[in-house]
C-alpha cells in the first residue's frame, strides 16, 4: 500500500523535501498565530524607536551627523532582528523538545537532525528579514528619507536573524531548565544590545571596548543597516557580511552538536 | 517463526544499549516477519520504549545488529523511517492546527508526493473515524480522538511497517476496543505492526506473535494461546478470601509443586488442571478460569505486569 517510492540512494545530509517538511509545519503554524508573533515583535521595536527617537532626540538633535531619530530608527531594526530570532530559538526550541515532545515526532520521519533545526532557523531568519522592516517604515513616517538600500534591510535581518536564531537553539540544548533563560538575557542579550551602536554610538567607549564590539555579531548588523540606509561602504560592508556569515556557521555547527546530544541517544 | 515465512520487516541481533549503567536493552534477538502484528509485552523499564527509538535510529545501539525493512539502522535509517509510520506512547500533536493540517503537515514530512497528498490526508482521516472532525483544531478533541488522530498521521504514507508505542495506555475501555479496531484494519491490509504494551488483553487479541520482554531481553516467544498452553497450562483455580486463607491455598499447592499468583485479594493456582482431585477438595471453592498472558508473564518473570 506504499504511495512513496523509497529512496533507495545514499541520502545527502541535508535533503530539499526533508528541509521542506519542516518548512512547511512552521509555515502552516505560523498561520494560525501570525498576529501574536508579529504584534510583539514590530510594536516592541516601533515603541523602542518612538521612546528613545523623541526622548532622547529632545536632548541629541544628531549623532554622527544624522539626525537623532534616523539614527535609532536604523539602530532598532537590529534589536528587532535580535528579539524575533535569538528569543524564537531559545523559547520555541526549547518547549517544541522538552514539553511538546514535537522533535521526537519530527525525527521519526525521513527528517534528520540537522535538517530539522536548519529548516526552523530559516523560517525565524525570515521572519527575522521581514520584521526588521518594520521600525524602518516607522522611521520613514518620522522623516527618514527612502533610499535604493533599503532593499537589502531585509537581507541583512534574514543573515542576523539566522545566526541569532542558532544561538538561540545553541541555548536551548545547554541551559539546565527553561528558568535560565533569563540569565541569558541578562548577561548576554542586554550587553550585546547595548554593545552594538543600536542606540547611541560606541565611540564615547575606551578603545577596548570597541574592539570588542567587533566580536558583537549585532554590531555588524548595525553598522550594515546604516551603510545601506545612509551610503554604502563597500570594504567594511563586505567585512560585516563576513563576520556575520561566520557567527551563522558556527552557532549552526554548535546548534547541530548540542541539539543532536539532546535528541539522540 | 516457520522457515516458510517471508523474509522479517525487522530483525534485530545481539542489540545492547546502556545508559550509564542501566543495560536497558541487553543483547536483545528478535525478528517480526512481514504483514504480522508482534506485541512487545512487558513492565515499564523492560525496555520496550528504547528499542522502539533504536528502530527510527532516535537511539542507537552500542552494539548488535538491526535491520528494519532491509536497512542497516542506523546507518541508512532515514530510508527505513520513509517508509514506517511511528505512533508514539507521548502525545505530540499541534494543538493549535487543525486535525487536517496536522494529517497534512505528516504527509510532507513523510513525503507524500503534492500532488497525492490531499487524497492521502482524506484517506487517513476517513480511516481513523476523524473525517467529520477534520476542520477542528486539535485542541478540541477528546482523548481517544487525539489517539486516533495520533495515529491517522503516522498512517498517511501508507507505512509498511507501524512502531505503536503503547497505544491504548491511558485510555478508557471502550475507546481502547476503537484503537483496535484501527490495528485490526492495518493487520488486515497486510502492514507490518510492531506493538509494545503492558496491557495483556491487548497482545491477546490483537497480535498474531508475542515477545516477552523483561530486563532488556525477550525471555518468551510465540502465538498468545502457545505461551499459554506452554508456560500457564489449561487453567487456573482462583481463590478470594483473607489472608490466611490465601496463604493456606498458597502453602498446601507449592508444597506438591505447584506455582501461585496473587492479584489483589485473591491468589491463582496456576495449571490446576493437572491438581489432584483430593487437594482440590480440601481447598474448598475456588473459581476456574483460563489461564492467560499475565500467568504466563508473572511465572516467566516473577514480576507483575500491570501496576
Amino acid at each position: 500500500m506504499a504511495l512513496t517510492q523509497a529512496p533507495e540512494q545514499r541520502l545527502r545530509a541535508v535533503e530539499t523535501t526533508a528541509f521542506a517538511g519542516v518548512f512547511t509545519r512552521e509555515t502552516t503554524l505560523f498561520r494560525r498565530v501570525w498576529r501574536s508573533t508579529t504584534f510583539g515583535s514590530v510594536v516592541e521595536p516601533t515603541i523602542n524607536l518612538i521612546a528613545f527617537g523623541f526622548g532622547f532626540g529632545a536632548l541629541v538633535s544628531t549623532v554622527q551627523g544624522i539626525p537623532y531619530v534616523q539614527y535609532v530608527g536604523t539602530g532598532v531594526v537590529a534589536s528587532a532582528v535580535l528579539f524575533s530570532s535569538v528569543f524564537a530559538g531559545m523559547f520555541d526550541t526549547y518547549v517544541k523538545r522538552y514539553y511538546m515532545k514535537t522533535y521526537d515526532g519530527i525525527l521519526a520521519t525521513p527528517v534528520d537532525v540537522p535538517e530539522l533545526f536548519l529548516a526552523e532557523a530559516t523560517w525565524i531568519a525570515v521572519k527575522s528579514g521581514v520584521y526588521g522592516c518594520a521600525p524602518l517604515l516607522v522611521a520613514m513616517v518620522f522623516g527618514l528619507p527612502p533610499s535604493w538600500g533599503m532593499l537589502a534591510i531585509p537581507f541583512i535581518g534574514f543573515l542576523t536573524g539566522f545566526g541569532f536564531a542558532f544561538m538561540g537553539q545553541w541555548f536551548s540544548g545547554i541551559v539546565p531548565s527553561i528558568d535560565s533563560f533569563s540569565y541569558v538575557q541578562s548577561a548576554l542579550v542586554t550587553p550585546l544590545l547595548l554593545l552594538s551602536g543600536v542606540f547611541f554610538p560606541l565611540t564615547g567607549f575606551p578603545t577596548w571596548v570597541q574592539k570588542l564590539a567587533e566580536l558583537n555579531p549585532l554590531y555588524h548588523c548595525v553598522q550594515l543597516v546604516r551603510d545601506a540606509v545612509f551610503g554604502w561602504q563597500p570594504v567594511d560592508d563586505v567585512w560585516h557580511v563576513v563576520a556575520l556569515t561566520v557567527f551563522a556557521v558556527v552557532m549552526g555547527l554548535l546548534a547541530v552538536r548540542v541539539l543532536r546530544q539532546c535528541l539522540i541517544d | 517463526m516457520t522457515p516458510s515465512s517471508p523474509a522479517p520487516a525487522l530483525s534485530l541481533r545481539a542489540v545492547v544499549k546502556s545508559f550509564g549503567d542501566l543495560r536497558a536493552v541487553d543483547g536483545l534477538d528478535l525478528d517480526v516477519p512481514g504483514g504480522t502484528c508482534l506485541g512487545l509485552l512487558g513492565p515499564n523499564g523492560a525496555g520496550k520504549s528504547t528499542t522502539m527509538r533504536m528502530l527510527t535510529g532516535q537511539a542507537v545501539p552500542d552494539s548488535g545488529e538491526i535491520l528494519v525493512l532491509g536497512h542497516p539502522v542506523p546507518r541508512e535509517s532515514k530510508q527505513a523511517r520513509a517508509r514506517m509510520g511511528v505512533v508514539p506512547q507521548r502525545e505530540n500533536l499541534d494543538d493549535e492546527l487543525t486535525v487536517r493540517q496536522n494529517v497534512a503537515v505528516w504527509a510532507t514530512l513523510l513525503r507524500v508526493p503534492r500532488r497525492e497528498r490531499d487524497r492521502a490526508v482524506l484517506r487517513a482521516l476517513e480511516m481513523a473515524q476523524l473525517a467529520d472532525r477534520a476542520e477542528s483544531r486539535a485542541a478540541t478533541l477528546s482523548g481517544g480522538m487525539r489517539r486516533r488522530l495520533l495515529i491517522a498521521r503516522a498512517l498517511v504514507h501508507g507505512p509498511d511497517l507501524v512502531l505503536l508505542d503503547e497505544p491504548t495506555v491511558g485510555l478508557d475501555p471502550q475507546v481502547r476496543g476503537e484503537i483496535w479496531v484501527l490495528v485490526d484494519r492495518l493487520r488486515s491490509d497486510g502492514v507490518t505492526v510492531l506493538m509494545s504494551t503492558h496491557y495483556i488483553e491487548e497482545a491477546e487479541r490483537l497480535c498474531d506473535d508475542v515477545a516477552v520482554m523483561s530486563h532488556g531481553r525477550v525471555i518468551a516467544r510465540g502465538t498468545p494461546a502457545a505461551l499459554v498452553t506452554e508456560h500457564a497450562g489449561v487453567e487456573a483455580l482462583e481463590f478470594y478470601g483473607p489472608p490466611d486463607r490465601l496463604q493456606r491455598v498458597e502453602d498446601a499447592v507449592t508444597r506438591i509443586g505447584f506455582r501461585t499468583r496473587r492479584t489483589g485479594p485473591s491468589v491463582s493456582v496456576l495449571r490446576a488442571e493437572a491438581l489432584p482431585q483430593q487437594v482440590v477438595d480440601e481447598l474448598g471453592d475456588g473459581a476456574r478460569r483460563a489461564s492467560n498472558l499475565e500467568d504466563v508473564f508473572v511465572l516467566l518473570t516473577g514480576e507483575k505486569l500491570e501496576d
